[in-house]
């Protein structure tokens, strides 16, 4: 049984009652850096990104193609499944909405895939609707490899390993696919509100 | 694409007291056989990330996943589909 | 508590029921703040197993959670909540009659320092090398204790490398650990020596690589990375 270690704070975190913080979590002010592997190094020149599967035709861009797509500013507060909030977080992204644009598909599941393996899996209309964006800048800033750079998902609305870092594409399928962390002990929808962190929550 | 180390890469001998409450023995001594590459590693020396959402073991040669160990609301989960094979000693 | 450097410090802890522990192995503490809140991190023993008591030393990082804590706040008398020992791969066992070649850089000397104060305990005369990489002479921890240790000429050596600043007169190595150092002062490869690497894992990643390349045998050379500081 643990006690009370005499004196000890921890790092800086606020559990403060908000109604912009979900069940279980707390604030912080610093940004964690979490990663399942090697931080990929992704030259811009080499970077694509697809969108493929149940799909009329797949669609792809190159760094130069994807820089060209109407871009917006947004702030959201990010939660991630090991207790941390960060509140007004700011990123330079493209609308989901903007990048399947014409895109004609019956498929009610995706799966995000990324450079290094990671895939994390979400039903297609959490990803529209203004609910997502592929993001490449942190507070102005060209988002860093450590973060998930050159580009990664933003899908605020749930907890944030289903925001996949160094996004290489989004594929449409048929059938919902579990992916890295859905497999083995994460919540297949992660709902932050409804405390949806493991399997049976 | 070229794929560097991360700083944040540890060892199997990081992970020697979530394995010792697992298993019933210590177990960074035990070799295992990446079921990708066929390489055999004393778990001490596999690739180990621990700041995740949970535990993932990689194998040092390929870089195969070959453990992932999730720890939350009240279970674990264990992956070892990795590991072919796990050798380690019933002393 | 026995301030070592002026960011490295060694605690001594009363442990009833210790099973006792083999060196190179590790603990893992716990601290729970009021909140709830806990941090657990790992902390190689220093101590030998002949010690009465348990010795972890740790580094004070900066932007440390735990080490601050534990180097800046805890009192005699307090209590620290810790499960082990742990690790049966990176130790030393002396019926192991190898040569030992032991590369620390950092706070990665600390393992290693238990199995020099083991090797003394038990009186071994197993030769033993030391190749240890700090900053600069004052983060040298264990300083006086090493240079005691290998002056008693009993078979122990120690190496010193000091990478960023050397006081007037060094001379001892002022670099990072190369193929060049490596190869002055580890045992020849027909004497099949057994290799410790522990600290920082860029230094550890980067020891462990050129002694393969230098043809010493893979499962002879055991590594324990203590992430990007770690000293």
């Amino acid at each position: 049984m643990s006690f009370i270690s005499r004196g000890f704070r921890g790092k800086r975190r606020d559990t403060a009652s908000s109604s912009r913080l979900p069940p279980g979590q707390y604030i912080v002010t610093d940004y964690p850096v979490l990663s399942a592997g090697p931080t990929p190094r992704i030259p811009l020149n080499e970077w694509t990104f697809v969108i493929e599967g149940e799909i009329d035709k797949p669609r792809s861009w190159n760094w130069e193609e994807f820089r060209k797509l109407p871009t917006e500013q947004v702030t959201k507060d990010i939660h991630c499944v090991t207790k941390w909030s960060k509140f007004d977080t700011g990123w330079t992204g493209v609308s989901m909405d903007k990048i399947l644009e014409g895109v004609e598909t019956a498929a009610e599941y995706t799966v995000q895939f990324s450079y290094g393996g990671y895939t994390t899996n979400l039903p297609l209309e959490d990803l529209t609707g203004g609910k997502a964006w592929v993001v490449y800048e942190f507070d102005g800033q060209p988002l860093h490899p450590e973060h998930g750079g050159p580009a990664r998902m933003l899908v605020p609305h749930l907890y944030f390993w289903k925001s996949a870092k160094w996004i290489r594409g989004i594929r449409l399928v048929n059938e919902d696919e579990p992916g890295f962390w859905e497999t083995n002990g994460y919540h297949n929808y992660g709902d932050p509100w409804r405390e949806q962190r493991y399997w049976g929550d | 694409m070229t794929v560097q180390q991360s700083d944040l890469k540890l060892d199997g001998n990081a992970i020697g007291g979530l394995l010792r409450e697992i298993f019933t023995m210590e177990m960074t001594a035990a070799e295992g056989t990446c079921s990708s590459c066929g390489k055999v590693h004393a778990v001490g020396q596999v690739e180990v990330y621990m700041n995740a959402p949970g535990v993932v073991v990689r194998c040092p040669a390929c870089g195969q996943v070959q453990m992932r160990i999730v720890k939350g609301g009240g279970r674990y989960w264990l992956d070892l589909s990795g590991i072919r094979c796990l050798e380690f000693s019933s002393d | 508590m026995v301030q070592e450097t002026p960011r490295v410090a060694s605690l001594v802890l009363e442990m009833p029921d210790w099973p006792g522990h083999l060196a190179g192995q590790h603990v893992d503490v716990r601290v729970t703040a009021e909140d709830g809140y806990q941090a657990e991190r790992s902390y190689s023993i220093a101590s030998s197993p002949e010690d009465s008591r348990l010795a972890i030393t740790v580094e004070r990082l900066d932007d440390g959670e735990v080490s601050p804590y534990l180097v800046g706040e805890l009192r005699i008398g307090d209590k620290v909540e810790l499960r082990g020992p742990i690790g049966g791969y990176f130790v030393w066992r002396p019926a192991d009659e190898r040569p030992l070649l032991l590369v620390g850089g950092g706070s990665g000397v600390v393992p290693l320092m238990a199995m020099i104060r083991h090797r003394v305990a038990i009186n071994s005369k197993t030769p033993t090398r030391l190749l240890y990489s700090s900053r600069s002479q004052d983060d040298i921890i264990y300083r006086a204790e090493l240079e005691r240790l290998a002056a008693r000429a009993d078979g122990l050596t120690v190496a010193h490398t000091l990478t960023r600043m050397q006081p007037a007169g060094w001379d001892g190595y002022a670099r990072r650990i190369d193929l060049a150092m490596l190869s002055e002062v580890a045992w020849p490869r027909h004497e099949m020596p057994l290799t410790f690497v522990c600290g920082p894992t860029p230094l550890v990643e980067s020891v462990a690589s050129l002694m393969v390349d230098m043809g010493y045998d893979p499962p002879s050379i055991k590594t324990e990375r203590f992430g990007p500081t770690g000293g």
